[in-house]
């Protein structure tokens, strides 16, 4: 087949794009060639609508090792222990087919972990669906669930946190994130740069198939009426085998048998080679015939642009290839010598004695396209009618019962309770908390995890929105009695061909910037999906955050639930009613407009960081952030956990009831402490300047709002356990 | 005391049953599923998992590798071994227990803490043990217990059930059953209870920072009664 402009169109490039690689050739290129360029230049590979802004983030602090450009992200966490972890998208394939998209999401994930030598401690995810009254909802949930689980669980690796929503916005692009973090020791971290020349080239895994094939392009495109045709793009996962392959790398890498190693992800042999290569300045040459298949017949074309799942990329030491493929044998894994590192800088491929691939190397890394895309500022939020009288006549039993069955509020135990947790032993807060924690296996420290995303506050305002994700994830690490260390995003858009969505990402990005540099926690690492959009209709901008934390003494975690009748309850920070764009003007009042609330970066480090002093004194029994619900809802959550209730005081405020228990205001937390301790508490926050109002006390098993208003844990519980339950199983 | 845990391609609990069973006291030795020879052990351990991914049947692939010869004669020669939720499928497969372990009633994996209630006391796991209810942790897609009327009537009158789902106050009822097994069954011996097969993880729950700690009473009575 002759390349023209046309197959280049049809392969996702832009005219611009192919005449560039023909100019960069000097020649037009053959088929393969034009496959590889069009898998590296996309969306996806390349980053080339966002390179420009990301580079925008604070990446570096004491505790960082690794920052973006690696295959995850890399923290200290003191006694030569490190943690790498990552989050990426897998937004795409799971609306076409959402188990094996979701589940090879979560296998792609996990091998970015252990690529470098890190085995995986904890999985997360963040899926977000369309609305639950959506003729699509309820079986993207049940396959993207089914899916994660079904990944996950075989792995042997517990998924120990999350956050599901629900908006229309993603009736037709549902957003599956997926993060891992892994446990290394720092002088055992693995990279990508290949060095040496001569060096064998090693492909380890699962056989190529014809799955997956152009599953990137895909993952670069909007989606149309026409997107069912596009299922064989989907890859299909084999945990099993990534359970194999996991063990064997590991045991490959208590060794010094590997110079680089890179999995297969998307662009699969293509991106793993060029990407090796590019790193260590050098060239691959690769005898296509070498690669295991499980098919007859794949031309030079499908077995480069296969997506097949489980496999790996290694520069082996010279004379070690016996060694490690007694290992790879062991786990019944193909093993085969396909090539070897060149000084010539280029990919060069051979198939039957034929090059069928001939290109050096920096014109597709280097030169990749990069997009100062044009893009818009969003527009200032809209005013609002909310009139403050009418508040008055709600009944707050009423309101508070439905926000706690809303399906964005409501418990996600019918999810998680599909996710093994508790494997591996090392668990100790589940998922429903703020954040799950899992020790460091045989030593006191345990490391905190969370992943957050805010979309309507990023749709009402990005930059307010963007800051407050980092800050959100800053204060679940915190409420469980965790140093933030570092966070990783996923960054979840329309169509970066639209000034508006650009705009979105760019002041999206410019928040979490500000947010993480302020409060010292950088971003190591992260992924970028736009054109989630179908036809002219993109999702509300949706960054998701993955936070870690340390806690240095396992035994000193915070749990969320009440502990003790008659002790002290707390608000710390300011409540000053924000109610727009809360779940409350949304759902109550039906009210979309105004901005979301305001963010106050001093606050946030200040409050956080002095209740963390608090807890490392020991003076905290119970700690909860307050976000969406506001107090109210944060307060029901602990009651339900804790099976006990708690007699409000009244607010000493100007603002109303109604107000002060549904507004979003942020940089708050409700700590639970002890009478006897309460003199010191109210000190050291007095010392710190954190501002704190008095909640009331916890009570046996009834939540007292006011005189005339009370509700019993149980009916708490009903309201907030049902929902998901009910809907799946109509 | 010395016991093995058996690694097959795909398990995942081994190395917390191995971590379990230091724990309280025993010497334990990881045996890789190709091996022949079972090393001397005065007890043997199938760890929960994925063994050969599930594929075919849950077990049924890890019931025919090389190291489950050497199993099933330690076992017929009253060798006491356990099966923990992929084992026990494992042992289903061999016939060294009777019966099946269908897909969960809700066709969902779950993940939870549960209580059983000890049924029969008259063997090495459960005799001295003061608890008659224990809180454990199930993870498991087949869990569905299952078996004829004439196994169901052989097994209640041999006293082969060692554990049934139950409520805190050791209730057996429908509502407590999280996967639809015969009689809430959680975990059956064979007919001279030197075998155990049961769904439940007593190795997830072994310190006061897990979500019970019930599983300490259980390995602690184990290997006193071995000893």
């Amino acid at each position: 087949m002759i390349v023209n402009e046309q197959i280049a169109l049809d392969h996702g490039l832009k005219k611009d794009e192919y005449k560039k690689i023909c100019d960069l050739l000097e020649r037009i290129p053959n088929i393969t060639e034009l496959g590889i360029f069009s898998a590296m230049w996309n969306e996806h590979c390349s980053y080339k609508s966002s390179r420009l802004h990301l580079k925008k983030l604070p990446t570096k602090g004491k505790q960082v090792i690794q920052g973006p450009g690696e295959n995850a992200g890399v923290v200290d966490i003191g006694d030569d222990d490190a943690i790498v972890f990552k989050i990426e998208s897998h937004n795409h394939p799971s609306f076409i087919e959402p188990y094996q998209g979701a589940a090879t999401g979560v296998g792609g994930i996990m091998r970015d972990v252990f690529t470098m030598g890190a085995r995986p401690i904890a999985n997360l995810n963040s899926i977000h669906f369309g609305s639950p009254q959506h003729k699509k909802t309820k079986n993207l949930l049940r396959g993207v669930v089914h899916g994660i689980g079904g990944y996950g669980n075989c792995m042997g690796i517990p998924t120990i946190g999350g956050q599901t929503s629900f908006d229309s916005s993603y009736n037709g692009n549902i957003l599956v994130n997926a993060m891992t973090l892994g446990l290394v020791k720092k002088n055992k971290i693995f990279y990508s740069k290949a060095a040496g020349l001569n060096k064998p080239v090693i492909y380890v895994g699962s056989k190529t198939g014809r799955d997956g094939i152009h599953g990137a392009s895909m993952a670069s495109a909007s989606f149309d009426e026409k997107i069912e045709e596009k299922k064989p793009t989907v890859q299909v996962g084999d945990p099993f085998t990534e359970k194999l392959l996991l063990e064997a790398c590991l045991e490959l890498m208590a060794g010094d048998s590997i110079i680089a190693i890179q999995d297969m992800g998307a662009a699969g042999l293509t991106s793993s080679s060029i990407e090796m290569a590019s790193k260590g300045n050098l060239g691959i040459e690769i005898n296509l015939n070498k690669v295991p298949t499980r098919e007859a017949n794949m031309t030079p074309y499908e077995i480069m642009l296969s997506e097949s799942q489980e496999r790996m990329l290694i520069v082996l030491e010279n004379g070690k290839e016996e060694h490690a493929k007694k290992i790879f044998d062991k786990w019944n894994l193909d093993f085969a010598i396909i090539g070897k590192t060149t000084k010539s800088k280029k990919i060069e491929l051979f198939f039957d004695n034929e090059k069928v691939a001939d290109i050096p190397v920096n014109i597709l890394v280097e030169n990749s396209p990069m997009y100062d895309r044009e893009w818009k500022k969003a527009k200032l939020p809209k005013k609002n009618n909310i009139k403050k009288k009418d508040l008055s006549s709600l009944k707050i039993k009423d309101v508070l019962k439905k926000i706690l069955s809303n399906p964005n509020i409501c418990s996600k135990e019918w999810i998680w309770q599909q996710y093994d947790h508790t494997v591996m032993g090392d668990t100790i807060q589940k998922p429903g908390g703020d954040s799950g924690v899992v020790r460091i296996h045989g030593t006191q420290k345990a490391v905190a995890t969370s992943v957050d995303s805010s979309a309507v506050y990023c749709w009402a305002h990005p930059l307010t929105g963007g800051k407050q994700i980092v800050c959100e994830s800053f204060r679940n690490l915190i409420s469980v009695g965790a140093k933030p260390i570092a966070i990783t995003n996923c960054l979840n858009f329309g169509s970066p061909e639209k000034e508006e969505n650009m705009g979105e990402f760019v002041e999206c990005v410019q928040g979490i910037g500000e947010a993480s540099e302020y409060l010292k926690f950088p971003v190591v690492s992260g992924n970028v999906s736009f054109y989630n959009q179908t036809k002219d209709v993109g999702i509300k901008p949706t960054p998701s955050i993955g936070g870690v934390g340390l806690i240095k003494d396992y035994k000193k975690m915070i749990t969320m639930d009440f502990k003790e009748i008659d002790n002290l309850v707390l608000v710390i920070g300011k409540t000053e009613g924000h109610i727009d764009q809360s779940i409350f003007a949304r759902n109550i009042l039906d009210e979309k407009n105004g901005p979301p609330p305001e963010i106050n970066l001093f606050n946030e480090k200040n409050n956080g960081e002095t209740l963390l002093k608090l807890i490392e004194s020991g003076l905290i029994k119970t700690a909860h952030d307050v976000s969406l619900g506001g107090i109210i809802v944060a307060l029901s959550k602990m009651c339900i956990k804790g099976n006990k209730g708690i007699n409000l005081k009244k607010p000493k405020y100007l603002i109303s009831e109604i107000e002060y228990l549904f507004a979003e205001d942020q940089g708050r937390y409700l700590i639970e402490i002890t009478k006897k301790d309460q003199k010191k508490v109210i000190d050291i926050l007095n010392k710190n300047a954190v501002h704190f109002d008095e909640l009331g006390i916890v009570n046996e098993n009834i939540l007292y709002i006011n005189d005339k208003t009370k509700i019993t844990i149980d009916e708490l519980r009903s309201s907030n356990t049902n929902w998901l339950f009910e809907y799946m199983s109509k | 005391m010395k016991s093995s845990v058996i690694t097959f391609p795909g398990s995942n609990c081994d190395r917390d049953m191995d971590v379990a069973l230091n724990k309280f006291g025993f010497k334990n030795k990881m045996v890789w599923h190709a091996d022949t020879e079972l090393p001397k052990s005065d007890l043997v351990v199938l760890p929960g998992g994925f063994s050969y991914g599930d594929y075919l049947r849950c077990g049924s692939m890890a019931s025919k590798s090389k190291i489950m010869k050497s199993v099933i004669n330690f076992a017929n020669s009253g060798g006491m071994v356990m099966g923990i939720c992929n084992g026990f499928q494992i042992l289903v497969e061999t016939g060294l227990v009777p019966g099946v372990l269908l897909r969960n009633k809700y066709l969902e994996f779950i993940c939870k803490n549960v209580f059983v209630k000890i049924n029969n006391k008259n063997n090495t796991y459960f005799k001295n043990i003061n608890n008659n209810i224990l809180e454990l942790h199930v993870a498991h897609n087949e869990g569905n217990y299952f078996c004829t009327n004439d196994q169901l009537k052989e097994i209640e009158d041999n006293d082969q059930i060692a554990i049934n789902y139950c409520n805190k106050d050791g209730q057996i009822e429908d509502q407590f059953n999280p996967n639809g097994s015969i009689k809430n069954i959680a975990g059956i011996f064979n007919k001279e209870k030197n075998i155990l097969g049961m769904m439940p993880h007593p190795e997830r729950m072994i310190d006061k920072s897990l979500s019970s700690e019930d599983g300490s009473i259980f390995f602690k009575n184990l290997i006193n009664n071995i000893k």
